[in-house]
Parts: structure tokens; C-alpha cells; sequence
């Protein structure tokens, strides 16, 4: 970055700091593919909202959510005061799409190679959103995988890079494979918070973790 | 760059920091995924910036094709120098990660291990 980018970038963080207590702040939902990011942007939406539609269906195939999606004005109560956020879902950010994976889940050729060409678009989509878009990041990963990944590290790099306040969730802690700590020892410089967002498995933690760190 | 054929293997460029610094950020990708694209191995000496890394995985994105090509793949290690970086370093832009990368063809580099110490990887022919 350089030093007007820099520079621009600081006073417009700044300002927006100073000047935007009441509005919504933008939270993107961010991970690698299949972490359960649809899975926590919906519990989320139907936890504090009245009608609480989803905001995406939610998949075991990779790369079901292919858009951003951005759900307005969730208002989240913790003691007493209200943080309102507004939750984007964002496509699992990867380095590489293979059509041919999605064959394996019965899929015909013409809908793989369309599903992995929307999953591309929806990739180059999360990352810019993530460069212009967001006020902070929730950071979801599964549990039961190796979170030493080249996505994770580059992605918390970007993260940390633009200042963006983050919170590592560790998805999954229902299943017998899951290991918290184990993504505690990657990302030692994180917040990290265990959760089933399918179950909802410690909810009020991650509430409490969303207040303070984007309240 | 002089165009190499090679008959029975895999090329690999290794790029200095020296060379990467004289180039602006777009062309740093264009010279990566042209090299990648044509089967090649790419190793910088030092790494791209995290908005150089963002830029890579959104270019690389529009560039996926079915049956051409897939994708690439990263490696480098976890970053540590941003994190600590104090907000004049990176008000400046040195945020520079001073981090050995390894780009490949999604299809021909393979992670074996990975920590904050050791890559391995197996590279293949196309």
C-alpha cells in the first residue's frame, strides 16, 4: 500500500470510527469452503430477527454459497446494550476450483462446470468485498480439519494487514474430530471461540465475543 | 524472461526480491500466473504483500477455466513481521512479508506437510 493509499485508507477508517456509533457495522462471514459459514450467518439471522428467514441454503458439497450475501440491521442485545451488524455471507475463499471435484457428488458435467464457474466468481467477489467492504471479520473454521492451510494464513494475513477487528470461530465442536486447540495454536494472536453452529452449541459466547469486538 | 522448453521436467523460476521491487503489483501477478500457466514453478525470494496476495486469488479466480486450468497453488510461511508491524511501517506500506512463496499449477503441486518451519511438496509434471 502506498503512502496516499495509506494514508486515505487510515482517515476514511478513522472517520468512519468517529462518525458511524449508530450505523450498522458490516461483518463478513469469511473461511475456507464448507466451514459452516451459511450455517452461522443463518442461526445468527434467526436468532435475533423476527421473521428469520435464512440467508443461504446450507450444504455438505463445496461451494453452495457462490454470491455475498448481506443481511441488514441484526440487532444482537448483550447486557443491556444493542450492537447492530450487518451479516455478508461470503463464498469459502479457495486458490483453486476444479470442476471435476463436484462430479464425485453427482453431479452432471454441464452443472459442475457451471457450479465451479459461479464458485470462482463468488471467490473474486469475497475478496474484494474483504478489501473494500467490511468493518470486521468473523472468521469460521472446522474444527475437525488442519487449520494450517494456505487460505487460512494468507486470508488472516489480509485480515490483519487492513486492521480489520477479527474474531476466529471454531466451527463443528459437535463432532468427535474437532479440535479447538488445535486452531488456538495456529492463530495464537486470535480470539478464538468454539461453537456448533448447527447445533447451536455456545451461542451465548459467541453473542457476547460479537459485542465487544464489533459493538 | 528467455523462454525455456523443457523436454523432461518441470521448470522452476526463481525470482529475486530485487526483481519483484521493480514491479508494480499487477504486474507481479500477471508474471506469476503467466509462469504458472505454462506449467512452471514459481518461487519468490520474497513473497507479495497481503493486497498483492488478495489480488493474486481474485485474478486467479477469473482466470479458472474447465479443462484448461484450475487454479493454483501457494505455499508460504505464516506471516508474522504484519502482525507486528507498527502502524507507521505499514501507514508507509513496508508491510512487505520477506516470505519465500511457492506458486504451482493447482494440478501439479501437492502440500505434503506444512508448518511454521517446513513446506513440503511434491511437484509433478503436467
Amino acid at each position: 500500500m502506498g503512502l496516499l493509499t495509506g494514508l486515505r485508507s487510515s482517515i476514511s477508517r478513522a472517520a468512519s470510527t468517529l462518525f458511524s456509533d449508530e450505523e450498522s457495522k458490516r461483518i463478513g462471514i469469511y473461511g475456507p469452503p464448507n466451514a459452516g459459514k451459511t450455517t452461522l450467518s443463518n442461526r445468527i439471522v434467526r436468532d435475533w430477527t423476527e421473521h428469520g428467514d435464512a440467508v443461504g441454503p446450507e450444504s455438505h458439497i463445496p461451494h453452495e454459497t457462490r454470491r455475498a450475501r448481506r443481511r441488514e440491521n441484526i440487532e444482537i442485545e448483550r447486557d443491556g446494550k444493542t450492537v447492530t451488524i450487518d451479516v455478508v455471507d461470503t463464498p469459502g475463499v479457495t486458490t483453486k476450483v476444479d470442476y471435476t471435484e463436484f462430479l464425485e457428488h453427482d453431479m452432471e458435467k454441464e452443472d459442475a462446470v457451471r457450479r465451479s464457474r459461479e464458485a470462482t466468481e463468488g471467490v473474486a467477489e469475497a475478496m474484494h468485498w474483504l478489501r473494500e467492504d467490511v468493518d470486521g471479520v468473523i472468521y469460521v473454521l472446522d474444527s475437525t480439519t488442519d487449520p494450517f492451510t494456505q487460505v487460512n494464513t494468507m486470508l488472516i494475513g489480509i485480515i490483519e494487514s487492513q486492521d480489520l477487528p477479527v474474531l476466529i470461530l471454531a466451527n463443528k465442536i459437535d463432532l468427535e474430530d474437532s479440535s479447538v486447540q488445535r486452531i488456538r495454536n495456529a492463530f495464537p494472536q486470535h480470539e478464538t471461540i468454539p461453537l456448533s453452529a448447527l447445533e447451536g452449541d455456545n451461542m451465548d459466547e459467541v453473542y457476547d465475543n460479537i459485542a465487544e469486538y464489533f459493538g | 524472461m528467455p523462454e525455456v522448453k523443457p523436454r523432461d521436467g518441470v521448470r522452476i523460476d526463481l525470482i529475486s526480491g530485487e526483481r519483484m521491487d521493480g514491479l508494480a503489483s499487477m504486474e507481479k501477478i500477471r508474471m506469476i500466473l503467466d509462469g504458472v500457466r505454462d506449467g512452471n514453478i514459481v518461487i519468490l525470494e520474497e513473497g507479495l504483500s497481503p493486497d498483492e496476495e488478495s489480488r493474486l486469488i481474485e485474478v486467479t479466480m477469473t482466470e479458472i477455466s474447465p479443462d484448461e486450468f484450475n487454479g493454483i497453488e501457494i505455499e508460504t510461511y505464516p506471516r508474522k513481521e504484519t502482525a507486528d508491524a507498527s502502524f507507521l511501517d505499514r501507514l508507509m506500506g513496508r508491510e512487505s512479508a520477506k516470505k519465500l512463496t511457492v506458486i504451482g499449477p493447482a494440478n501439479q503441486i501437492e502440500t505434503l506437510h506444512k508448518d511454521e518451519t517446513l513446506i513440503q511438496t511434491l511437484v509433478s509434471r503436467k
